[in-house]
């Protein structure tokens, strides 16, 4: 039984090298400074996606990402791994969208692309880390959700059976589909880029990359439509404009500061059991732990 | 978070050297697969911006997952379990990365599932590999085996075999034996052809086999009872499915430690022959040692690139007497010296895969068509520079690879003698690089006739008549003034008209060319790019002192020298 699996993916800043220049004096993000990558999570979620492409037969996986025209990117990135195609929402309305607005015009794509079985998001976005738009889709579609997975265990029947990643242990859950999961950084790592895979998608390109770009492979697409990447404006969309970007994001960033955290001096027991117990004890007075 | 490929840019300099237009037209010839394969290029850019993308997730791969990996594999090592090699958890994290993304089968054609990849990207990759850890290199690096199968199988068992090495099992070749290490003429494994059901079966014992527990293997044997010679001895694919090997044990080594050194005794196991027969000495197995000398020549350089960048780390870093060690003369110019050995072997072993890929590309071509007479002749050429620079570059890049080695460990102090620091497992990785595949003094046996057929000669006054920009003439004249020398060495030796004294003085002959072969491919990579003009400099002085020392030794010793040194087997 093949699955039709919608993978949301994110192209976000790359918050983990930052550096002196990474926000600007305004408080806003300098995105010229990060290189841009596919979000760490969506990464784990593509893979579970793909590693049930490859245990039910016909399964298709489509990346569904919202961002500029360079966000292209992350499609790529995602065939070149495997996924079967990929679609860019991308449009000056959704410009400066939060969780919510961002929610809502995921829902509205999604709902144009109309058969899935399963809708796969990475946990959170390292931009952001809010960990509300998937939940938030889930929510404007009506579906049920499961967070925090760290392995799909199968796909059978119309039900799923997944593992989840909890603060105090792991929870084997069961769910009917259609359903949107949250996958977890601790699942497994997105295989790499196949060799033949991007040989083969490197000239995907969506119609506004074809028109900036002085490509020399401008008439492929023409013999192979797998190059052309889908780029869905609010036009093709059916949506209510107003619920779009700024004017549909509630969210209102009042101030930013850098936290700068203080560290300690360090201490150094010994190990042995009375030092370990001390140390223990100590924690649990001063409520560390317990 | 490391990438080897991005963050090395000698790769990609190598990588786009101008003879490689030559390489991929013949290799993709008219671009012919485009049609057929949604993954063949469309044209020489598209060709060479494939290769680059790919070398890309090779060092990906490389610096996120097999070097974290090689502590770890180095420590574990693999075991037998149920008569099976089961490799160390690492080593096979690795493979299954490398196998899912597609970069095996990277030299074979399309329709034998690979990337129909020249050899320059293939060794690129294995320059990597052997970086991030050089005992994993060994495992990933005989899918050269499929060369050998390709070049000399039929096409039935070319259609059964190779694609299943595209898809990610692995080869071993079978050639050493107890009794017949170096010289391979003394094979006894024996091949019976079985007249009833017209198939061949093998008895007997390999040593020291490479992963010896493979899913395909190619193995020699002696196939004509009665001969004692490599007359008498024929090449055989054994499939690992057959079940008729037994592996008696893994040998426990001071390197590599990841890959798998077998001793297997082969009990009735069925095999096909390769070929014909009694040419699985002279003709096979020759391919397929040149084929894995051009891949120790890539392993010496990996290997070397890890050294240098730990010494330089470690130099950069460690305090005495006030500031970093890397200040003090005694250990920058070790490590300026480790640099120009670096990019000298790098350089040699990029040209010699360039020669391997011209003449390999024609001779497939003229499985395909006729040949004309000027692309037989360009053919010959490079395949006899191809043969020439295999054993230079094997000799020359392993000693190389173990000096810097060496030299690593050394600026590390005692800390380098101490497991804490990778620098003493690649000092110990290192050691293998001028033994196998035929160690240094057998590289000479092989390259001493490009030093007494001017084959070295000519090709050096090849790069002598180059040009160069004018600023950089002062090195040519260096290296011309080395070469009036050389030969002057060589025709000493040569005039005595004596094998043994030939022999005796082999080995500092064939390093004269080399340290002149290298001087020239430094110069002219300094004259496509400046960043290597400090090694250029660094290398010519150190060879021209090397190569006077060697002259100054040939020039005081006569036939009758030799009895000093033969002494010692009287006592």
């Amino acid at each position: 039984m093949g699955l039709n699996i919608i993978v949301l993916a994110k192209q976000v800043p790359d918050t983990r090298n930052v550096g002196k220049d990474a926000m600007k004096a305004d408080g806003t993000v300098n995105r010229a400074a990060l290189p841009a990558i596919f979000n760490p999570e969506d990464l784990n979620a593509l893979e579970q996606a793909l590693r049930l492409k490859e245990k039910y037969p016909g399964t298709k996986v489509t990346l569904l990402t919202m961002g500029p025209g360079r966000a292209a990117e992350i499609i790529r990135e995602g065939l070149f791994r495997g996924a079967d195609g990929g679609i860019l929402l991308t449009d000056r309305a959704f410009a400066g969208s939060d969780t919510l607005a961002t929610s809502y015009a995921l829902s509205c794509a999604i709902r144009k692309i109309k058969t899935y079985d399963l809708i796969l998001a990475g946990r959170q976005a390292i931009d952001g880390d809010t960990a509300q738009v998937g939940p938030q889709v889930a929510e404007k579609l009506g579906l049920p959700q499961v967070t925090y997975v760290e392995e799909i265990l199968s796909a059978e029947k119309g039900k799923l059976r997944l593992k989840r990643r909890l603060e105090r242990g792991v929870e084997t859950v069961e769910t009917p589909m259609p359903v949107l999961l949250t996958i977890n950084g601790s699942a497994a790592p997105c295989r790499p880029r196949n060799a033949r895979l991007v040989m083969k998608y490197k000239h995907a390109r969506t119609v506004t990359e074809r028109q900036n770009l002085s490509e020399d492979y401008i008439d492929l697409a023409n013999d192979r439509p797998y190059l052309n990447i889908p780029e869905w404006s609010v036009n093709d969309i059916e949506c209510d404009a107003n619920s779009l970007g700024l004017s549909g994001s509630p969210t209102k960033v009042k101030k930013i500061e850098n936290v700068v955290f203080q560290a300690k001096e360090a201490r150094h027991i010994q190990a042995n059991e009375q030092e370990i117990e001390e140390l223990v004890k100590e924690l649990i007075a001063n409520h560390t732990i317990g | 978070m490391a990438n080897f490929f991005t963050d090395n840019p000698d790769l990609k300099f190598h990588l786009t050297h101008p003879l490689m237009k030559k390489i991929v037209a013949l290799k993709e010839d008219n671009f012919e697969d485009k049609d057929q394969y949604d993954y063949a290029p469309l044209d020489f850019e598209d060709a060479m911006d494939s290769y680059e993308k790919v070398l890309e997730i090779v060092g990906e791969i490389c610096g996120d997952i097999v070097a974290p990996n090689a502590e770890g594999v180095d420590a574990e090592g693999p075991r037998i379990e149920n008569n099976e090699v089961v490799y160390a958890a690492g080593t096979q994290q690795n493979l299954d990365a490398l196998v899912k993304a597609g970069l095996m089968g990277i030299t074979l054609p399309r329709k034998y599932e690979g990337l129909n990849f020249p050899i320059v990207p293939y060794i690129m990759a294995a320059d990597m590999v052997s970086r991030a850890d050089a005992g994993f290199v060994n495992i990933w690096g005989l899918q050269d085996c499929a060369e050998t199968i390709h070049e000399f199988a039929d096409d039935d068992q070319k259609m059964r075999y190779l694609p299943r090495i595209s898809r990610g099992e692995t080869a071993a070749m079978d050639l050493t034996e107890p009794d017949a290490g170096s010289d391979l003429q003394s094979v006894q494994l024996k091949a019976t052809y079985n007249e009833k059901d017209g198939k061949w079966y093998l008895n007997g014992v390999k040593r020291f086999i490479t992963n010896g527990d493979g899913n395909i293997s190619l193995v020699l044997a002696r196939s004509e009872p009665g001969t004692t010679d490599g007359r008498g001895l024929s090449m055989f694919i054994y499939d690992r499915n057959h079940k008729a090997v037994k592996i008696r044990r893994i040998e426990n080594k001071m390197g590599i430690k990841g890959s798998p050194t077998c001793e297997l005794v082969f009990q009735n196991a069925p095999a096909e022959l390769v070929g014909d027969r009694k040419m699985g000495l002279i003709k096979y197995v020759m391919a397929l040692m040149n084929g894995a000398r051009l891949g120790i020549g890539a392993q010496s350089v990996g290997i070397s690139e890890a050294a240098y960048r730990e010494a330089l780390a470690y130099a950069e870093e460690r305090e005495q007497f006030g500031k970093p060690i890397i200040k003090f003369p005694a250990v920058y110019e070790m490590l300026a010296t480790m640099k120009a050995k670096l990019d000298a072997s790098r350089s040699l072993l990029y040209e010699t895969s360039r020669f391997v890929d011209v003449y390999k590309a024609y001779m497939h071509l003229s499985k395909k068509r006729t040949l004309t007479r000027e692309e037989r002749q360009e053919m010959k050429y490079y395949q006899r520079l191809a043969d020439f620079f295999t054993p230079l570059l094997k000799g020359m890049s392993s000693e190389y690879c173990n000096q810097i080695a060496y030299d690593a460990l050394q600026i590390h102090g005692g800390s380098g003698f101490m497991k804490d620091y990778p620098i003493e497992r690649i000092y110990r990785d290192a050691r293998i690089t001028t033994i196998y595949e035929g160690t240094t003094q057998l590289q000479v046996v092989a390259a001493i006739r490009g030093v007494t057929t001017d084959g070295y000669l000519k090709r050096i006054r090849e790069y002598e008549a180059m040009p160069l920009r004018p600023e950089l003439h002062g090195f040519r004249r260096t290296l011309i003034g080395m070469t009036e020398e050389y030969e002057r060495a060589v025709k000493s030796v040569t005039d005595v008209k004596d094998n043994e004294f030939l022999d005796f003085h082999a080995r500092r002959l064939v390093e004269m060319a080399g340290h002149i072969i290298m001087g020239y491919l430094l110069l002219l990579d300094t004259e496509r790019d400046d960043r290597y003009r400090n090694s250029t400099e660094i290398f010519i002085r150190l060879g021209r002192a090397e190569n006077k020392a060697r002259a100054e030794f040939i020039a005081n010793s006569s036939l009758n020298d030799l009895g000093y040194f033969k002494q010692i087997q009287e006592a």
